[in-house]
């Protein structure tokens, strides 16, 4: 019961001949990913360390690169690509929404607290 | 008597019944929906890490400073190699065993045999070296002084660099010995004492001038701040109540506790999931070098425990971003 698999990614940019050849073109793309991130986070370039929406940019690169890895373990190694769309939405999109909720919920409420900390007159510093 | 069964016109149509509408087997979507759970515990983990470091977002331990070790290599600052390895060792992993699953497709035995067996040892070495980073990070390197209100100082030389308390405190005579059991009361225990206490740490700060002391609090440029001659000394002097070495879940010499409390939890948490994830590995193994789903001529077993696996590898990435790199 040789199951069928779309064998492209990167939209169709690259393709492979076999599952196999995929697997391990998937794996070479996530190590890349990985290094870049490593190097990032040693070298921590001075370029990066700059704010965008109240986080730093180097920050945003490691959440957004992680982001990026997700997808191509979910969709190649757990062959949610080969799913159907039922099932795919069913289990992505319910993830991310509550996901999405409940960070930005909590987040909100840390930042509260450590204003109430910082400016409020609570001290810490003894 | 056409009343006993009702017709609702969508006999035959995708929900009308008898029908996998959702093209998996039931065991299959079972183990997708127990992922959804499962990510949702994970995430509340994490979101919850993410509330307390936005707590104390001007305080928190810098990552880089803490996992500095690669095993065999003593002394050698190596931040977040280790880690890496490990990250590598996990998603490889994975791809031995999304190439199980493949070779499960073919109904090609032997070839799902060693691609198990490779997805075991690579899990294996992985709870290892989570066990060895524990085991560092439970140790500690330096040391540091916890203060009346919970901070914590470290100490650093003129030029920045850490310096360790064994480096410049003398333990002296010390007359209170460890609490224990078969000595004393029976039902009470006592963790291990510091090896110097607060004075002889202070004297020693007194006879060295070229230590300074290094607060929680980070700069501008996402330093530590570290405090002038004067200052440190006055600081050990007035707020210094507790040697801390290393970490646990009541103190933590990196930092603000509730780090090494995290540190323990989530990583713990997933460490139980991959040691989990070995034994169910090494259960299908068995299975399949036993003929069970030769005889099945259907290897779905090793995919719905490869679901498993991927999604400790998933989660894995997230952990990695959220405690060693952001």
């Amino acid at each position: 019961m040789a199951q069928e698999h779309k064998l492209e990614i990167f939209r169709g940019l690259v393709k492979f001949k076999s599952n196999t050849q995929k697997i391990w073109g998937v794996l070479i793309f996530l190590t890349i990913v990985t290094v870049i991130e490593v190097v990032l986070g040693i070298f921590k370039p001075e370029s990066l360390m700059g704010y965008v929406l109240g986080m730093k940019a180097l920050n945003w690169i490691f959440i957004i690169l992680t982001i990026v890895k997700a997808y191509y373990i979910t969709w190649d190694f757990m062959h949610m690509r080969d799913e159907a769309k039922g099932l795919r939405r069913a289990v992505v999109w319910t993830t991310i929404f509550l996901i999405l909720y409940l960070v930005f919920i909590l987040l909100q409420e840390g930042g509260y607290v450590f204003r109430v900390y910082d400016q409020g007159y609570i001290t810490r510093d003894f | 008597m056409s009343t006993a069964v009702v017709n609702t016109g969508t006999e035959g149509k995708t929900w009308g019944g008898g029908n996998e509408p959702l093209k998996a087997s039931y065991g299959k979507m079972m183990m997708w929906f127990f992922i959804v759970s499962d990510a949702l515990t994970f995430s509340g983990f994490l979101a919850a890490y993410g509330f307390s470091r936005f707590k104390f977002i001007d305080a928190w331990p810098i990552a880089d400073e803490v996992f500095t070790h690669f095993p065999f290599f003593h002394g050698v600052d190596a931040p977040m190699y280790y880690v890496a390895f490990m990250t590598f060792v996990l998603i490889m992993s994975s791809v031995t065993m999304v190439l199980a699953v493949d070779a499960g497709h073919h109904l090609n035995k032997s070839k799902v045999t060693i691609y198990m067996f490779l997805t075991i040892i690579g899990g294996i070495i992985f709870v290892g070296s989570q066990a060895w980073e524990w085991n560092t990070f439970i140790k500690g390197d330096y040391g540091a002084v916890q203060t009346k209100g919970g901070n914590i100082l470290q100490f650093v030389d003129a030029e920045g660099h850490r310096v360790a308390l064994k480096d410049f405190v003398v333990a002296g005579h010390n007359d209170r010995a460890k609490h224990e059991s078969k000595n004393g009361l029976w039902f009470v225990n006592e963790g291990t004492l510091p090896t110097y206490t607060v004075q002889e740490v202070l004297h020693g700060l007194e006879s060295h001038e070229n230590v300074l002391v290094r607060t929680q609090k980070l700069t501008a440029e996402g330093e530590k701040t570290v405090l002038t001659r004067a200052e440190s000394l006055k600081q050990i002097k007035d707020n210094g109540k507790l040697v801390v070495e290393g970490a646990n879940l009541h103190v933590n010499e990196y930092g603000s506790p509730l780090f090494a409390d995290f540190f323990f939890f989530i990583t713990g948490f997933h460490g139980f999931h991959v040691f989990s994830g070995v034994v169910l590995n090494i259960i299908i193994f068995f299975n399949v070098v036993l003929g069970t789903y030769e005889r099945r001529k259907s290897y779905e077993m090793v995919e719905k425990v490869g679901l498993y696996w991927h999604f400790v590898d998933l989660v894995w990435v997230f952990v990695f971003t959220f405690f060693y790199l952001v």
